[in-house]
C-alpha cells in the first residue's frame, strides 16, 4: 500500500507548527507508527509537518526533582545515554527494550504517547513513574499526567492544534521493576508490568491490556491485587505473572 | 575427483558478492521507459456474488475487468486422479469472489499510489454469500458451496486401504489423535513481482517475473492467452526466495501481459505485504484423526488416519489443488515400518486463497502427526520414546527399503540417524528456572527429492519432469557458459553448478558463468521445485560438460601433436606426453583460428547441450532426525528453544556449506510452523492476521544456535551420490518442537493438538488440566 496523498509543510518554529496544525496539518515526528498508517490509509491527513527537530522538542535536563526529556527525543538517545535518566537506569533500560533498533533511531518518547498504543513501553512506565506531560497549544501550556492524558487505545486529550512538548518525570527515591512479555523483539507484548515502590507509594502499570494501563496503587500492587482488575482468562495469567515478575525485580 | 572447488567444497557462494552489497537486480528494480504500475481492486469479502463493477468516471482506458480482457481463458490446473473436481478460474473474478484479496480489477497509472488512488475509486456491487470457512465444516451437506456447479465441497477424496483389522487383535497399545495445523502465509523476503513488455521488433511479449519456473508460466501463459509459446520470453531476474510461494502460475502475470500489448506499454506489477497477508495465505492447513496400533514390543502394527487438507477456491497452476492431500496419504508413513497402513484423504475447497507446496510440501505436517502418535505409543507402553522409534526405522541391512506405500529408500542408516541426533543434545544444560519445565522432543523423516517423469505423470498434473537439460559452452577465451531451465532463488546454484562443471572440466570456478531463469537462453525445464536441482541440473550440467571433454581433448591433442588416445584432460588442461595446453588455448582456436584445428574435427563445436535423469525417477530419499530440549513457561506460556541438534544424510554434498545454510533456514521456517505463523479466518472468511505485527515470522532471534551433524550415505542413484536436501529443514522442527512442548506438560495433564504453539493455546492446555 502506497499513502493517499498529502502535503507537507515544514516549520521551523514551535509557533509555525501550531499554526500549521490549527489549519489541519498533522505533526509527524519519527513517523514509526503514523508511517504506516499512512501507508495501510488507515489515516489520510491533508498535510504533515515535521517536528523531529523542532528545538523545542529537542532538549533534555534535569534537576533536583525531574529528569525533562523534549518530546523528539528518540529511544536511541535514551538508550544510549545520551540523555539524562532516572537512578538506576531506568528509562536507559526502557528504552533499549522498544521493538528494534531501527525503530527506536526514529521514534521518539513523545509520538510515542502520543500514539497511545496500549502495548507501548512508555506508556505504562511513564504511568507507573507518574510522569507528565507538558503540552503546548494556542492558548499557551498545560501539562498533564500520563495517566490523566492517555484515555484508552489510542485515544489522548490532545486537542487539534496541540502538541506534547516535553515529558517530566519526576526522580523518586524507590525502586522499579518492569516486566514484559512478547517471544520476539518488536512484538506487540502480551503483558506488560511496571512498578514503582518508594516506601508507602507504592504504584503499578499494567500496560497491554487493549486499553489505558491499569493502574494500581498502595496495597493493591500485588498479583492479588490485580486479580480483582477485572481481568479474564489468559491475559490474567499472563499479567499477574507479568506483576509478580516486575514486583520481584523491585524486590518487593 | 578432488578439485579444490568442486563438488565436495564448501566454497563461498558467488552470488553473495552482489547480493549482500545490495546490488542484486530484483523485478523491483526493473523500469521501462514509459512504464505503468498497476494495483488491484481486491475483494473484501470471502464469498460474494459480484452484480456490478463500477468503474470512475473517464477511468475507462485505465481500469479493466474480466469483462475487458478479450479472448483470454481461465487458470486450468486440472488433476487426472479419477473424481478430481475442476473449477476454472478467470485471472480476475468474474460473476463471483472466492476468497479476500482476488483480484477483481486491474488499474493502471504512472506510479503506484495513483494505480493505487485509482483502485479506491472502483464500485464494487457485491451480494454477500455464506462463507466456507472450515474445512471440516465444508463437507457438510447444507455447507454453502465455494463452486455452484459442484455437489458438494470435496475436490478430490482419495484411499489408500489397508487391512488394519487382522493386526488389531495383537495390538498391546492404541492411540488416537486428532490433530491442527494452521494456514500459513509463505513469506520470502521478496514477494511477488512482474514486469510484462511488448517487443515489437520481435513480435514477442517479455515477461520479468519473481518465479520459481519461468518455462511452466511460459506454458501457462501461453494456453491461458492462446499465444504461441516463442511469443513469449519469460525472465525470472534475482529472486529474493521462493519455498513453494513463485511455483505459481499467477493471475498478475496474465493480466499484465494482455494488457502490455494491448496498450503497447510496459505494465508492472509489485506486490506488497498487505496484499501477501491479506489474499495469499496459502498453505500447511492440514487436520489430522490418526491412530496408531503397537504390539507390546513397540513394534508398529498399523496406522490408520483420515486426513483433510484446506485446498482454498481455486486450483493452483502447475500443482493443483490435490497434490498435498494425496501426498498426505502416500507420505504419511514416513521412515517407519509398519504392517498395516490405511488413509483416507480429502481436499476440500474453501474460501481461502488456494494451497501452493510450502518447502516440503504435505510433510511438515505428517511428519508432526506420526511423530506425535509414536510418543503416544511409547507413554501407552511406558517406553523411551527415542527407543520405540528405533524399533521401527529401517537400518543399513533393509536398503535399498521399499515403505508400505511403495516409497524407494535407496539407502541410509536411520536408526544412527536417530542416536546421533540425540547424543548431540547437550547432556547437562543449566536447570530451568521457576514455573517452567523442561521437555524433549525427537522427530525423524526422510525428504524425498528429485521425482521424476513416473511420479508426476501419477499426479496428472500440467506439469511432468522429464529429462532435465543443460547447455555447456565455451567462450572464445576459455571461459564457461553453462545454461539451465532451473531457477536460483537462495539455493545457491550458481556457485554449486559452477562447481558442478569444474569437477568436469577444471574451468576456474570464477570463469564458470550459470546463466538460469530465462526461457530466451536455456533448455526446457521445470524449475526449481522439489529440492530437484542438485540432482536434476546438477546432474545435467555434469552430462553437458563431459560431452565436451572429449572435443576438448581432440583438438588439444591435435595442437600438441599427440595421438588422442594419449590426451587427457584434467585440470583446465588437456595434457599429452609431458606438454599441456590451456583449454583457454584449445577454445581459442575454435572459435579464432579454425586454420589450426584438425582437417577431420567436428562441427559440433565446443557448445553442447545434454539431458540427464536419474537411474530411478522415484526420487532421492534424503533423511535427517531433530532433536530438542525446550522450556515451557507455565506462566507466559512461552515455549524457548534450549537446546537443538540436527543430524541429516544429504548423501554427497556438493557444498557442505550452502548445505548447512539450507538447513539452518529451513528450521527458521519450521519454527515458524511450530511456534508462531498463523492466519487465522473468522466465520465470515476474513483474514486476521494482515501486517506483519499480526503475522508473527520468527527472526534471528528465535532460531537457536543448531547443531548439525552429517551423515554422506551417496545415493545409488545419482551423478555424484547426491541427494535433495533442500527442504528437511522445515520438515522435522513442528514435531520435534510439539513432541518436546507434550513431554514437558505431560506430567501436568496438559496436552496441544494444535499448530502453532502459542503462549494463550499452553496457557488454556493447562487451564484446563488444572480444572
Amino acid at each position: 500500500m502506497k499513502a493517499a496523498a498529502f502535503g507537507v509543510e515544514p516549520c521551523d518554529t514551535l509557533d509555525a507548527a501550531l499554526m500549521a496544525a490549527r489549519a489541519g496539518a498533522r505533526f509527524i515526528a519519527g513517523g514509526q507508527s503514523l508511517g504506516p498508517m499512512l501507508n495501510l490509509r488507515v489515516a489520510r491527513p491533508d498535510a504533515l509537518t515535521p517536528v523531529a527537530r523542532l528545538p523545542d522538542l529537542s532538549g533534555a535536563s534535569e534537576d533536583a526533582d525531574f529528569v525533562t526529556l523534549g518530546a523528539a527525543v528518540t529511544h536511541a538517545a535514551i538508550e544510549d545515554g545520551r540523555t539524562p535518566d532516572l537512578t538506576g537506569g531506568v528509562l536507559r533500560r526502557i528504552a533499549s527494550g522498544i521493538a528494534y533498533r531501527a525503530v527506536r533511531n526514529r521514534g521518539t518518547i513523545g509520538g510515542s504517547l502520543c500514539h497511545a498504543d496500549p502495548a507501548a513501553d512508555w506508556v505504562a512506565t511513564l504511568t507507573a513513574l507518574g510522569a507528565s506531560v507538558v503540552i503546548a497549544g494556542a492558548g499557551g501550556r498545560r501539562a498533564e499526567t500520563v495517566e490523566g492524558f492517555v484515555r484508552g487505545a489510542y485515544q489522548t486529550t490532545l486537542a487539534p492544534g496541540e502538541i506534547v512538548c516535553a515529558v517530566r518525570i519526576p526522580k523518586i527515591a524507590g525502586r522499579f521493576g518492569y516486566c514484559k512479555f512478547c517471544r520476539k523483539p518488536g512484538e506487540f507484548a502480551h503483558a506488560m508490568a511496571a512498578v514503582c515502590l518508594a516506601g508507602s507509594r507504592r504504584r503499578a502499570a499494567i500496560g497491554a491490556t487493549g486499553g489505558a494501563p491499569l493502574v494500581l496503587e498502595g496495597d493493591a500492587v500485588s498479583p492479588e491485587g490485580l486479580q480483582k482488575a477485572g481481568l479474564e482468562g489468559t491475559a490474567r495469567t499472563m499479567q499477574t505473572a507479568a506483576l509478580a515478575r516486575a514486583l520481584a525485580e523491585a524486590g518487593a | 575427483m578432488g578439485f579444490a572447488h568442486g563438488v565436495g567444497a564448501s566454497v563461498e557462494r558467488k552470488e553473495d558478492d552482489r547480493f549482500l552489497r545490495g546490488r542484486g537486480r530484483f523485478v523491483g528494480d526493473l523500469k521501462c521507459a514509459g512504464m505503468l504500475e498497476m494495483a488491484f481492486v481486491r475483494s473484501p469479502l470471502a464469498h460474494a456474488r459480484i452484480t456490478r463493477i463500477v468503474k470512475p468516471a473517464g477511468a475507462d482506458s485505465r481500469v479493466f475487468s474480466m469483462d475487458d480482457l478479450a479472448g483470454v481463458g481461465s487458470i486450468v490446473a486440472n488433476s487426472a486422479l479419477a473424481g478430481f473436481k475442476s473449477a476454472p478460474q478467470p485471472p480476475l473474478a468474474r460473476d463471483k469472489v472466492r476468497h479476500v484479496g482476488e483480484a477483481v480489477a486491474a488499474c493502471l497509472a504512472e506510479t503506484r499510489a495513483q494505480a493505487e488512488d485509482l483502485a479506491e475509486q472502483v464500485e464494487l456491487d457485491l451480494v454477500e454469500l455464506p462463507a466456507v470457512h472450515d474445512m471440516i465444516e465444508a463437507r457438510a451437506a447444507d455447507s454453502p458451496r465455494v463452486h455452484d456447479h459442484w455437489p458438494d465441497n470435496v475436490v478430490l477424496e482419495t484411499r489408500v486401504a489397508g487391512d488394519i483389522e487382522s493386526v488389531k487383535g495383537r495390538a498391546a497399545a492404541i492411540v488416537r489423535r486428532r490433530l491442527r495445523t494452521a494456514r500459513q502465509c509463505m513469506s520470502p523476503l521478496e514477494g511477488r513481482g512482474v514486469l510484462a513488455e511488448w517487443d515489437t521488433r520481435l513480435d514477442q511479449l517479455t515477461l520479468h517475473t519473481s518465479t520459481q519456473m519461468p518455462h511452466i508460466v511460459r506454458s501457462g501463459l501461453s494456453e491461458v492467452l492462446g499465444w504461441p509459446q516463442e511469443q513469449i520470453r519469460v525472465v525470472a531476474p534475482d529472486v529474493g526466495g521462493g519455498f513453494g510461494y513463485k511455483g505459481i502460475l499467477l493471475p498478475e502475470e496474465i493480466v499484465a501481459a494482455y494488457l502490455a500489448r494491448k496498450l503497447g506499454r510496459p505494465i508492472r506489477w509489485i506486490e506488497d505485504r498487505r496484499e501477501q497477508l491479506a489474499g495469499n495465505a496459502n498453505c500447511r492447513e492440514h487436520d489430522y484423526d490418526i491412530t496408531a496400533y503397537a504390539d507390546a514390543d513397540g513394534r508398529l502394527l498399523a496406522v490408520d488416519c483420515e486426513a483433510h487438507v484446506d485446498a482454498g477456491a481455486w486450483s493452483i497452476y502447475p500443482f493443483s489443488a490435490c497434490l498435498e492431500a494425496a501426498q498426505v496419504a502416500s507420505i504419511l508413513p514416513g521412515p517407519y515400518k509398519m504392517e498395516a497402513y490405511r488413509c483416507r484423504t480429502w481436499s476440500m475447497a474453501t474460501n481461502k486463497p488456494g494451497i501452493v507446496p510450502y518447502r516440503g510440501v504435505a510433510r511438515a505436517g505428517v511428519c508432526y502427526a506420526i511423530e506425535s502418535v509414536m510418543d503416544d505409543l511409547a507413554v501407552a507402553l511406558g517406553m523411551n520414546p527415542v527407543e520405540l522409534r528405533l524399533r521401527n526405522l529401517p537400518g543399513p541391512e533393509a536398503m535399498p527399503f521399499t515403505n508400505i506405500t511403495n516409497k524407494y529408500f535407496d539407502s541410509g542408516d536411520y536408526p544412527v540417524c536417530l542416536r546421533r541426533a540425540v547424543a548431540a543434545l547437550d547432556r547437562s544444560p543449566p536447570p530451568p528456572g521457576p514455573n517452567k519445565r523442561r521437555g524433549v522432543g525427537v522427530s525423524i523423516f526422510c525428504e524425498q527429492a528429485a521425482h521424476g517423469t513416473s511420479v508426476y505423470h501419477g499426479w496428472g498434473i500440467p506439469m511432468v519432469p522429464g529429462h532435465e537439460q543443460a547447455v555447456a559452452r565455451m567462450t572464445p577465451d576459455g571461459g564457461l557458459e553453462i545454461r539451465v531451465g532451473i531457477q536460483s532463488h537462495g539455493q545457491g546454484l550458481e556457485t554449486t553448478l559452477a562447481q558442478v562443471a569444474h569437477q568436469i572440466l577444471g574451468v576456474p570456478l570464477a570463469r564458470i558463468q550459470v546463466l538460469h531463469g530465462d526461457t530466451g537462453v536455456t533448455p526446457y525445464s521445470t524449475g526449481t521445485w522439489g529440492s530437484r536441482c542438485m540432482v536434476m541440473a546438477g546432474g545435467a550440467v555434469a552430462a553437458a560438460c563431459k560431452e565436451l571433454v572429449p572435443r576438448l581433448r581432440r583438438i588439444g591433442a591435435h595442437l600438441l601433436q599427440a595421438p588422442e588416445d594419449q590426451a587427457v584432460l584434467e585440470g583446465g588442461f588437456v595434457r599429452a606426453g609431458g606438454a599441456e595446453l590451456p583449454l583457454s588455448e584449445v577454445a581459442r582456436t575454435w572459435y579464432r583460428a579454425p586454420q589450426s584445428l584438425p582437417a577431420d574435427v567436428s562441427g559440433a563445436g565446443l557448445e553442447a547441450v545434454a539431458g540427464y535423469r536419474a537411474k530411478s525417477d522415484t526420487g532421492t530419499f534424503s533423511y535427517a532426525a531433530h532433536a530438542v530440549v525446550v522450556e515451557v513457561d507455565l506462566e507466559f506460556g512461552e515455549v524457548r528453544l534450549v537446546d537443538y541438534a540436527i543430524c541429516e544424510d544429504g548423501g554427497v554434498l556438493v557444498n557442505p556449506m550452502i548445505v548447512d545454510g539450507q538447513v539452518i533456514g529451513g528450521v527458521a521456517q519450521g519454527i515458524g510452523t511450530a511456534l508462531y505463523e498463523e492466519m487465522p479466518f473468522d466465520a465470515f472468511g476474513q483474514p486476521g492476521a494482515v501486517t506483519l505485527a499480526d503475522y508473527v515470522l520468527p527472526g534471528a532471534t528465535e532460531v537457536p544456535s543448531l547443531r548439525i551433524a552429517h551423515m554422506e550415505t551417496p545415493s545409488p542413484l545419482t551423478e555424484f551420490g547426491q541427494k535433495g536436501i533442500g527442504e528437511g529443514g522445515a520438515i522435522g522442527p513442528p514435531a520435534a518442537i510439539a513432541c518436546a512442548v507434550n513431554d514437558a506438560l505431560r506430567p501436568l495433564g496438559a496436552r496441544i493438538d494444535c499448530l502453532p504453539i502459542t503462549p494463550a493455546r499452553v496457557l488454556v492446555a493447562l487451564a484446563e488440566a488444572a480444572r
